[in-house]
């Protein structure tokens, strides 16, 4: 009678094992549009409007446990903005000067803005999931999909800063991956007296401290110079960002760590560990164009 | 109907384990980290209920993680198997009766699911060199998961209660601490 329960216990054991191995290797040299992908995309479909609901339900137990760490982290915030606000009146007024030759300077020369964010559509969309483990994976799953003309590969924004982008996509659901997932690369534009270019990509265990790469060993970049997307243009490819949207702002710029590993550390302007809510760039209408992010 | 029970508040407790944890949990940071609550309550299953369940359990809740995280489909199954294998396992050799057992077995099991699904990743390509950084984050993950250990074994016990099989150990301890004679205290058979 034991042995029979031991040989019984083992044997479901190895089964569930097995199962799990022939799950995780069909579905690793799958496509994205193969039988278990599209299970998945069936089951995320059926969920999302249960998420939904327990995302609506459950969102004033969420602010009740995120007050503490909010109240601490808004008083921090208080005194940095107030410095900012002082150092930006300041930058106002060179600013407006700057903006009003722009504008002349564009009806002069005629340039195209049709890579501006008027020509994409913004759908603003419901966070209503997150997984645990945000150190390798960092995503999040809103509440709009393919019917609501989203797409693989739209941007996201939220703050008035970069989010990530649409990475999987459901009939009523689909998932952002954030610029702080380890897979995401960004090609960036510091907005420094040279303009200098660079990969954005998140520091490892720190994700929300994000890393300007391989920019010029001399650039001239200072702290809280804004970096935004680099938005580049080839003749078959394009980035998935637009170009111009704000990502952050540059936390540190040690020299010494620019001339020997070329990078800079920037703080994102979207608050991505407390969104409740993103928008979605839908479009512009018609570049259906192949589009490409520099990185994996 | 009595034998559906295990499994009917099982899967309901799953379920709406997966649900909370990606609906509001997992929203909620502390220290940078999510909290995750899967692992500790496969692993409590798994201790209140044995190995066979435990494992059965912890590839179900593993599978709808990865499903409805539209992860590689099998990681997070393969490491809730072993979860709730082996906390079903020292129940049935050990019997541990101390109180803080799930509070152990709660960090092992965060330790084991947070490291594990890293190596995992690793493993399947994501390319990501380990840092400092990263391990004081796992290291947060583990401390987190063990102060809710305790909590949420109260819980899976309550849910899971009235509906366990009965189990031979634990009735003849209970024999012996209500006045029955122990086997040590009996007259021998042979003498």
């Amino acid at each position: 009678m034991y042995d029979k329960q031991v040989r019984r216990r083992r044997a479901v054991l190895v089964l569930l094992v097995v199962v799990s191995l022939i799950l995780l290797t069909a579905y690793f040299g799958e496509s994205a549009g193969s039988p278990l992908h599209s299970v998945q995309r069936g089951v995320v479909t059926v969920l999302s409007p249960i998420q939904e609901g327990a995302s609506r339900a459950l969102k004033p137990v969420r602010d009740l446990f995120g007050w503490f760490g909010d109240t601490a982290r808004a008083k921090k915030e208080r005194d940095q903005l107030k410095a900012q606000r002082d150092r930006l009146l300041e930058q106002v007024v060179g600013y407006q000067v700057a903006l009003q030759e722009n504008d002349e300077l564009h009806r002069v020369l005629a340039l195209d803005d049709s890579n501006g964010l008027d020509a994409y559509d913004k759908r603003t969309v419901r966070v209503i999931g997150r997984p645990p483990n945000n150190l390798l994976l960092d995503r999040l799953q809103v509440d709009a999909g393919s019917s609501a003309g989203v797409r693989v590969g739209n941007p996201v924004i939220a703050d008035g800063g970069l989010v990530g982008h649409v990475s999987f996509v459901a009939s009523d659901s689909s998932f952002v991956t954030l610029v702080t997932d380890p897979s995401s690369s960004v090609s960036v534009k510091v907005l420094d007296t040279a303009g200098d270019t660079g990969l954005l990509k998140p520091s490892v265990g720190d994700p929300l401290d994000l890393l300007v790469q391989l920019l010029p060993r001399h650039a001239r970049v200072r702290q809280e110079d804004v970096v935004v997307t680099g938005g580049f243009r080839t003749t078959r490819l394009e980035s998935l960002y637009p170009p111009n949207i704000p990502i952050g702002r540059v936390t540190k710029a040690d020299p010494e760590e620019l001339a020997s590993d070329q990078q800079v550390h920037v703080a994102p302007i979207a608050d991505l560990r407390h969104l409740d809510f993103v928008q979605i760039l839908v479009g512009p209408t018609g570049s259906d164009g192949e589009r490409a992010q520099v990185g994996p | 109907m009595d034998g559906y029970q295990l499994p009917l508040r099982l899967a309901a407790l799953g379920f709406l384990t997966v649900v909370i944890q990606i609906a509001a949990v997992s929203q909620v940071t502390v220290f940078g980290v999510s909290v995750d609550l899967s692992p500790l309550v496969v692993a409590s299953v798994g201790l209140l209920a044995g190995s066979l369940p435990g494992a059965v359990f912890g590839f179900a809740v593993g599978l709808f993680v990865d499903v409805a995280l539209v992860q590689t489909l099998g990681v997070t199954s393969l490491l809730f198997i072993a979860i709730g294998y082996w906390a079903g396992r020292l129940r049935e050799l050990r019997d541990p009766a101390h109180g803080l057992t799930p509070l152990a077995v709660g960090a092992a099991a965060t330790a084991f699911a947070t490291i594990g699904f890293s190596l995992m990743q690793f493993m399947l390509g994501v390319r990501a060199p380990v840092s400092w950084l990263l391990l004081r984050q796992v290291v947060v993950t583990i401390l987190i998961g063990t102060l809710l250990a305790l909590p949420i074994y109260a819980l899976v016990r309550r849910v899971v209660q009235g509906s366990l099989p009965d189990d031979p150990r634990r009735r003849r301890r209970r024999a012996y601490t209500t006045g029955g004679l122990s086997p040590l205290q009996r007259p021998s058979a042979g003498r």
